[in-house]
């Protein structure tokens, strides 16, 4: 009896860190989005986030270049995890090392690598603001796309394909009845990958020299005006959103186990 | 035959691409040119510059300092908490599992700024005593510590730890010596993965780090912002370095898994 208690105890320090510093946090910035400088309880950051239009714009800015990023980044990275699981390929677990390889190499130094690369083709980096932030973003999380769709198609039971074409499906039939459906699960964690970090990666547009804002610059712009109400209050906003994301993806998620069981 | 080729060719361009800027950087690192696509003589003057610029090799020092810390902390705290929720009750078990999610999903910017309100704000903690950036990186990694061990406690056969104790040994005894073990890989790639997140955060660094530290990478956006052109061509040279380093670790760990699997099917 004794010892059952001795083992359990061991995730108690774990529980208390996560209490500490992922829960506490979350309620003080709950507490501080709905107070005001005075400490009296206020609906004004929010209601204030929704009727100013330079911050709606910004939250429709970021929605706009995170959408056209994740799409960027799922019409690169699905061929390329189809081709690297599917393919017949001599080196490949080199191959794949070598795509997951540049999440191991600090971001920034990555983006200033393209900034060089970017000034040298374009002459000057203001001519194309929102371009050169979706190729930054795309630059830096691409590996984060490719790694979750490869894992699943790499599991993929080959069985099933042979099935499929045994039963009559040519190969595009197999492709959209089979093959997609069952890496949806990938593509799913795949896109909550590359989607909030989008919106929410400031750094990126601030070396690019996009001056536009975007959900995380917010953030980061309350900061130095020492407005935490401000500052918590997008904190939330984007909690919501991820709180959105989780349980939409959660369903499709169960959706697709549920068919992969018929 | 013909689509194997275009699957293979357009895997090469996006490598490519991926690639290519890194590489650019790497060759003219070795050159006195101050841009890309700019001529220059060959020379090591900015790696030169890299390790004797007090600054530079400070900033790398403590950055490195930071993420072996942090993610000794966090491989502590994340392992034993697997380990904890690997024989708790369903419940706590999914409660710890939910909250342990939550840095995981979470935009480092929210973390980074939630802690900062908390401890700073708040409770007052001083940023110069360094308290709150461990804390924060300690934070931002811990999460995924425990998902790395996780499975390797769900993997492990139950019976070996019993039997373990039916052999005479106290149940610390057997934690050490049966349990770990086997969870030790997933431990090591836990210790790995805390130590890539630590180096590559900005944003739970940015709200937290005392305002005269900078790691890798606060230093290299503030460098961005317009500064001498020595510390930016230095600044090439330190990801050359980075580039090679994370590549002889890549290789490496890649050939020793081979190994490992090769000794499995022995």
């Amino acid at each position: 009896m004794k010892m059952t208690i001795s083992r359990k105890s061991l995730g108690i320090p774990y529980g208390i860190f996560l209490f500490l510093f992922v829960v506490a946090p979350l309620i003080v910035i709950v507490y501080y989005a709905f107070t005001n400088g005075s400490g009296h309880f206020t609906f004004e950051n929010l209601t204030g986030f929704f009727r100013d239009p330079n911050t709606t714009g910004t939250l429709v800015y970021s929605l706009v270049l995170a959408f056209v990023t994740t799409c960027i980044c799922l019409g690169i990275a699905y061929p390329v995890a189809y081709v690297l699981a599917m393919g017949k390929l001599k080196f490949k677990s080199v191959l794949m090392m070598l795509f997951i390889m540049p999440m191991w190499i600090n971001f920034t130094l990555r983006i200033t690598a393209l900034k060089e690369i970017l000034t040298l083709i374009e002459g000057n980096l203001a001519f194309y603001p929102f371009l050169n932030s979706v190729v930054g973003m795309t630059y830096d999380f691409l590996p984060f796309m490719i790694l979750p769709i490869y894992t699943t198609l790499s599991k993929l039971d080959l069985s099933l394909l042979e099935a499929a074409q045994d039963l009559g499906a040519d190969r595009k039939q197999t492709f959209m009845r089979v093959i997609l459906p069952l890496s949806m699960p990938g593509v799913i964690s795949g896109i909550s990958m590359v989607f909030l970090p989008a919106m929410t990666n400031y750094v990126v547009l601030d070396m690019l020299y996009n001056s536009t804002y975007i959900m995380g610059s917010l953030i980061g712009s309350y900061f130095s005006a020492y407005n935490w109400h401000g500052g918590s209050m997008i904190s939330l906003i984007l909690l919501a959103l991820i709180c959105i994301f989780t349980l939409l993806s959660s369903g499709k998620e169960e959706e697709t186990r549920g068919g992969s069981i018929l | 035959m013909k689509k194997g080729f275009i699957g293979k060719a357009f895997l090469f361009l996006v490598l490519f691409l991926m690639y290519l800027p890194i590489v650019l950087i790497a060759i003219y690192s070795f050159t006195d040119a101050a841009n890309i696509g700019a001529s220059g003589k060959f020379s090591f003057n900015n790696y030169y510059t890299l390790f004797t610029t007090e600054e530079l090799a400070g900033m790398i020092v403590g950055t490195l300092a930071l993420a072996l810390g942090s993610a000794m902390l966090a491989t502590v705290f994340g392992t034993l908490g697997a380990i904890g929720v690997h024989y708790s009750k369903k419940r706590t078990a999914a409660v710890m599992e939910a909250v342990n999610q939550i840095p995981v999903i979470n935009a480092d910017v929210v973390t980074g700024f939630s802690l900062c309100i908390l401890l700073v704000v708040v409770l007052g903690f001083n940023k110069d005593s360094f308290l709150p950036l461990i804390i924060g990186h300690t934070t931002l990694s811990a999460p995924f510590v425990y998902l790395a061990v996780r499975p390797k406690l769900t993997q492990m056969d139950p019976s070996l730890y019993e039997a373990a104790l039916d052999l005479g040994a106290s149940p610390s005894y057997a934690l050490m010596h049966v349990v770990l073990p086997q969870i030790f890989p997933g431990v090591v790639s836990g210790f790995a993965m805390a130590v890539t997140l630590s180096l590559d955060d900005y944003f739970v660094a940015t709200y937290t780090k005392p305002a005269t530290f900078d790691t890798i990478s606060t230093y290299v956006v503030n460098a961005t912002r317009g500064s001498q052109t020595s510390i930016k061509t230095a600044l090439w040279a330190l990801s050359t370095l980075i580039f090679l380093v994370v590549m002889v670790i890549a290789f490496a760990s890649n050939s020793r898994g081979k190994e490992a699997r090769g000794n499995e099917k022995v």
